[in-house]
């Protein structure tokens, strides 16, 4: 944790130059088409991703909708049910079949399409330019072509639920032989040739957007804006881009060998098959376990593209609500830099049990656990930005305090998971479905949540209402535990997960009553977020007008630009940097936005 | 869609209505006020929710392990067992403590420290010895942690007792196969294109010369018993499991023992534990008329997959000698008593098939 002060006191050299730009207002015509459809500006297509990525979440939490209605009233049958989803729900009653296509969905939607495009793709498209002082991104043509691409591939996905075999089912996670193969499961016929080409167009978007956001924080940052005067968002959406760009090539290639498996008559994953339908294939001296390394070598560190945004977003809104500068700036970089780099290292903890040797586990035991240091670190530099404060409890800042809550309670669980012994036990059980739900799935969500309230205003010039806001924060917090924190008895009772039905089980009935208390919250929590969506879509319109630039008295540089700022961000030059972007309650000041030169006799820090 | 269905609809748009008009009616309430005094009573009310739900989260964790926690599995029923628990309890005390100590920190500065016009904020960018306790402390107890698990994990990971008694265990859609070496104590030879199941050769065992796939008959085969009801085991006797799987990963999933290992297509793996109570003493410890080991297959497989349910049944010695000698080579039942029928001497056929007679004659 080196001396900050050396650093934002001292630091006058820029890396280039500031654009005393020609192109900055902008003059040529924009018909309907150029502005919201192909649009080339980073705050368009931010929006973009932000309404995809809310129209996944809908559909992909209705799943989870359904798929509960199973597993809290296994016994009793629906015939809306079949009126709506046709041979689906035969009797009213999910099908085996659909019931996996509905897990699979909703895990792929939930993991890649809202909280890696969704969150990824709105904040890093939005916050980049707009907090680095830069008109637009590095390649905007590029960054338009990143949305189209993950628009493709969400058409490619949505048609693959209304064939006739069904959509993929095989789990999120796609292990083969069962992908692999037509004749070991419905979904993995035409189906999962649609997921892998809707995964496969995802990759190209997410490399082109993760390269763009690189170039962009690496060289087109105003003048003053050193990288140790970034805030920490910037970070956060940076190392995100570059776990993305290392990891997403390896898991395409293992979806292609797998395409080739499917098609090509290849043996990379089949080896020693024989069908229930009494057909012995051919292939043989492949290994299954080859793409579970290839997929969880990205698969691990998706997890931290998920988060890390979530995590940076939660910093600037801790600090800009506490009033008071984040606790441990270089340690918080420091950390996430750890983070990004332990992601790579310890995929293979999700393959305990697939027996790999035991040593190598061992390996990947310490490579797991050290995660940890970096996590405690930030979480305690959170809590210590809380600590005298003077805290403005807007919605935002309530998700980001969810948000650690949730972070703390869901990566503890991470550190019984991690450790190899205990995995064994708790290891594909409902242990694991609260871990990832809690830390990943809901702890991003809640990030997410934070940065849509703070930064609606600059989204769209409007406030969203705050009643409902603070109506949607308590009924999700609540919920969220309400759901998740029981679910790790029933994965301490070893009560395997993706299963529709246990009450034939002796060994895992006991908590029929537990999952249909489960389902009832997941519904009203679900209902409740239907409420955030129609405050979200109502208050673009006809929500309360931002009246003042800087409405949360936010000292970084999005804030310095007009209520609604027009493609180029800045009507006249870019503003330059003078400080790092958390001098809050400096000096008896609320307040000292970056742009504002270091005074003759302001204190170091 | 029934009349419910309906209702139920349309209460939920009632209640989104009722909830948008309050929401709207406060935001206008909110500006008659003036914007200052309405953050401040926002502030306060959501204040004091947070350390309600400190409160209320607090007794609802204790609430919850009360209800669970007598229908999480009790005793563990394997020596590998005991140690994943013992392990589970020093996992519960650190981070248990670690959980409540910042969960009550985060939401009582979030209370304490709530906006006052009064207050002041401590700008406080950095404390040196303040974050390198909170990297080295954490560091210290997941040394601890992982010292810990790598001890368990190398003992329960590590080679199986000489003595103990092998089966092996594979997993097809979706249920188990399970089989014994017989009296030879040797599994025979297998090749999955030689799997038939309308031949009751489930498991591909090479009996005889297959000339179409080039196979060499395996008399170690011939007295496999090879059964797809259950698997049976021995109290306190050690016992290697070599699990297969004939078409994809599935997973040997044995929550009373604390094990389990995935079953892969094409690569064989291992486990091992000593079963500490047989069925009939986890029936009583359990109070549970109904106990049975289960085998839960823990890795996606398909539709079945929720299904795929196999059966140990944990004996004393005597009463597993006693099941042996009942059971009959797969290869009899398969083959040789469709061959010689009518039968009428099948012990007589079974000690033919252990000398290898049958094979010879041909």
């Amino acid at each position: 944790m080196s001396n900050a002060a050396n650093i934002h006191g001292a630091e006058v050299i820029t890396t280039h130059e500031v654009h005393h730009d020609e192109h900055h207002v902008h003059h040529h015509k924009e018909t309907f088409i150029t502005k919201y459809v192909f649009s080339q500006d980073h705050k368009m297509i931010a929006k973009q991703f932000l309404i995809t990525g809310i129209i996944w979440a809908i559909l992909g939490g209705l799943m989870s909708v359904l798929f509960r209605l199973q597993l809290g009233y296994p016994d009793q049958t629906f015939p809306w049910l079949e009126d709506i989803l046709g041979h689906w729900a035969k009797g009213g009653k999910i099908q085996p079949e659909f019931y996996y296509a509905l897990v699979t969905m909703h895990g792929t939607v939930l993991v890649f399409f809202v909280l890696t495009a969704g969150l990824s793709g709105t904040f890093a498209n939005f916050l980049i330019p707009l907090q680095i002082g830069a008109r637009d991104m590095a390649s905007p043509f590029l960054n338009m072509l990143s949305y189209w691409f993950f628009w493709m591939a969400s058409i490619v996905m949505l048609s693959s639920l209304f064939i006739q075999t069904g959509p993929a089912s095989g789990g999120w996670t796609s292990y083969p032989p069962l992908s692999a193969l037509g004749g070991a499961s419905e979904g993995s016929k035409s189906g999962m040739d649609l997921w892998i080409t809707s995964m496969a167009l995802f990759v190209v978007s997410s490399l082109l957007g993760g390269l763009n956001y690189i170039s962009t924080v690496l060289n087109l940052r105003t003048k003053g804006m050193s990288m140790t005067r970034i805030p920490l968002t910037i970070w956060a959406l940076f190392f995100t881009a570059v776990l993305g760009v290392l990891s997403f090539p390896v898991l395409l290639s293992g979806f292609i060998l797998l395409l080739f498996d499917r098609h090509a008559g290849t043996s990379f994953y089949l080896s020693d098959i024989y069908l229930a339908s009494g057909q012995a294939l051919p292939n043989e001296g492949g290994s299954a376990i080859l793409y579970q390394h290839l997929f969880w070598f990205l698969g691990h560190p998706e997890v931290y593209i998920i988060l890390l945004p979530a995590m940076g977003m939660v910093s600037e809104i801790l600090s800009t609500n506490s009033r008071k500068p984040i606790f441990g700036y270089m340690a918080m970089i420091g950390s996430l830099f750890a983070i990004a780099i332990l992601a790579f290292l310890v995929w293979a903890h999700h393959m305990f049990v697939t027996g790999l040797n035991p040593f190598l586990g061992s390996v990947f035991v310490l490579l797991t656990l050290l995660i940890a240091v970096p996590s405690a670190i930030k979480v305690f530099n959170w809590l210590t930005t809380l600590w005298r404060g003077n805290i403005r409890f807007t919605p935002a800042m309530l998700f980001a305090i969810g948000f650690v809550s949730l972070f703390i309670s869901g990566g503890l669980t991470g550190i019984w998971l991690g450790n190899s012994s205990l995995d064994i036990h708790l290891h594909d059980t409902y242990f694991v479905v609260a871990h990832f739900h809690i830390v990943m799935g809901v702890a991003s969500f809640f990030g997410m949540f934070a940065g849509i309230y703070h930064w609606f205003p600059k989204l769209y010039g409007r406030y969203l209402n705050n009643t409902m806001a603070y109506i949607h924060f308590w009924v999700t917090m609540v919920g969220a535990y309400l759901i998740f924190w029981p679910m790790h008895y029933e994965g301490l009772a070893g009560m395997p997960r993706r299963y529709l039905d246990y009450s034939n089980w002796v060994s895992f009935n006991q908590f029929g009553d537990l999952n249909k208390f489960i389902s009832i919250v997941a519904m009203i929590v679900f209902a409740v977020q239907l409420l955030f969506v129609f405050n979200f879509f109502y208050s673009i319109f006809k929500g309360r007008k931002v009246t003042t630039q800087n409405p949360w008295g936010s000292n970084t540089l999005e804030w310095t630009t007009p209520i609604r700022p027009g493609h180029g961000n800045w009507p006249g030059e870019i503003p330059e940097v003078h400080r790092w972007a958390y001098d809050y309650g400096k000096d008896g000041r609320d307040f000292i936005p970056q742009t504002e030169p270091i005074g003759a006799n302001e204190s170091a820090h | 869609m029934s009349v419910t269905t309906i209702f139920i609809i349309a209460i939920l748009l009632l209640g989104f209505l009722i909830t948008f008009q309050i929401a709207k009616a406060s935001e206008y309430v909110g500006v008659l006020k003036g914007e200052k005094k309405t953050i401040e009573q926002n502030n306060k009310v959501n204040a004091f929710l947070l350390i309600v739900f400190l409160v209320g989260g607090l007794i609802g964790v204790y609430w919850c392990n009360e209800l669970f926690k007598g229908r999480i599995l009790g005793e563990a029923a394997s020596d590998h067992g005991e140690k994943i628990d013992k392990m589970l309890y020093i996992t519960i005390v650190i981070t248990g403590f670690v959980f409540f100590l910042t969960q009550i920190l985060l939401f009582w500065f979030a209370f304490k420290y709530q906006y006052s016009e009064k207050r002041k904020a401590l700008y406080l960018p950095h404390n040196n010895k303040l974050e390198l306790i909170w990297t080295v402390v954490p560091a210290i107890f997941l040394t601890v942690l992982v010292g810990f698990g790598l001890f368990y994990w190398f003992k329960i990971t590590g080679d199986a007792p000489k003595d103990s008694m092998v089966v092996e265990i594979t997993g097809k859609q979706f249920n188990w196969l399970y089989r014994y070496p017989g009296k030879d104590g040797v599994f025979g030879k297998k090749y999955y294109k030689n799997i038939s199941d309308k031949d009751d050769n489930s498991l591909g065992l090479i009996w005889e010369d297959v000339p179409a796939l080039n196979l060499k008959a395996d008399k170690a085969a011939q007295d496999d018993i090879v059964s797809d009801q259950k698997m049976m085991l021995v109290v306190n006797k050690p016992v290697k499991l070599i699990i297969g799987s004939r078409d994809v990963v599935h997973d040997v999933g044995l929550v009373h023992f604390r094990m389990k290992m995935d079953a892969v297509p094409g690569t064989p793996t291992t486990m091992w534990f000593t079963p500490r109570f047989t069925t009939k003493e986890m029936k009583e410890k359990t109070n549970n008329p109904d106990f049975v080991y289960e085998i839960s297959c823990d890795q996606m497989c398909g539709k079945g997959h929720y299904s795929m349910r196999g059966i140990i049944d944990v004996v004393t010695q005597a009463e597993f000698d006693a099941w042996m000698i009942s059971q009959k080579p797969k290869y009899q039942t398969a083959v040789l008593d469709k061959m010689q029928k009518p039968v009428t001497d099948t012990v007589k056929t079974a000690a033919a098939v252990q000398t290898g007679n049958v094979v010879a004659k041909k």
